[in-house]
């Protein structure tokens, strides 16, 4: 999903806030010490995020972007295997 | 100025709804690494200047109702063109 600034919508602009969970803020912390440490930017974080097919970036919340983005650049540069972190994750 | 209307596959920062609008120069920026570079793991290198690009609403949604709006955008440099 790329350029999606400036599209035409009659839709309300949701403009709730809501508290962080655990895992946003997790996320944040993660992509700020990937860059720290020269291991992934922000522009490949947004090229990440572009790359999403475009039902699944418009259902994605901000961070969910983030980690999509994230396991894709991580992939990419071999650092993760693909499905490494699902298997990792406990059923 | 006038704002490229050029296709470019691949990341870059210039909005889709900018291409090919004319707007003038506000403020002269600092350069910065190449974000279309960058964004597939390189240094970015060369630099390229950025700017803060005017637009009058208008000519950005010519459908919407008057407005004497302005939409700011940063704009790199390779982006630009003569408005003519």
């Amino acid at each position: 999903m790329h350029d999606r600034g400036g599209w035409p919508t009659d839709a309300r602009i949701d403009r709730t806030e809501h508290d962080l969970a655990d895992w946003e803020i997790l996320m944040d912390a993660i992509v700020g010490t990937l860059g720290q440490r020269s291991v992934m930017n922000v522009d490949e974080l947004r090229r990440g995020i572009e790359s999403m097919p475009p039902a699944e970036y418009e259902a994605a919340s901000y961070y969910g972007r983030w980690l999509f983005a994230v396991e894709t650049v991580l992939a990419e540069k071999s650092i993760l295997a693909p499905g490494e972190l699902d298997a990792r994750v406990e059923p | 100025m006038r704002i490229a209307d050029r296709r470019h596959d691949g990341h870059h920062r210039t909005p889709g709804y900018l291409k090919g609008r004319h707007g003038t120069i506000a403020r002269v920026h600092e350069t910065f690494t190449n974000p279309e570079t960058r964004a597939y793991g390189d240094d970015g290198q060369p630099r390229v200047r950025l700017y803060l690009v005017e637009f009058d609403q208008r000519e950005l949604w010519p459908d919407r109702p008057e407005s004497s709006d302005h939409l700011y955008a940063d704009v790199f440099e390779h982006w630009l063109e003569p408005a003519s």
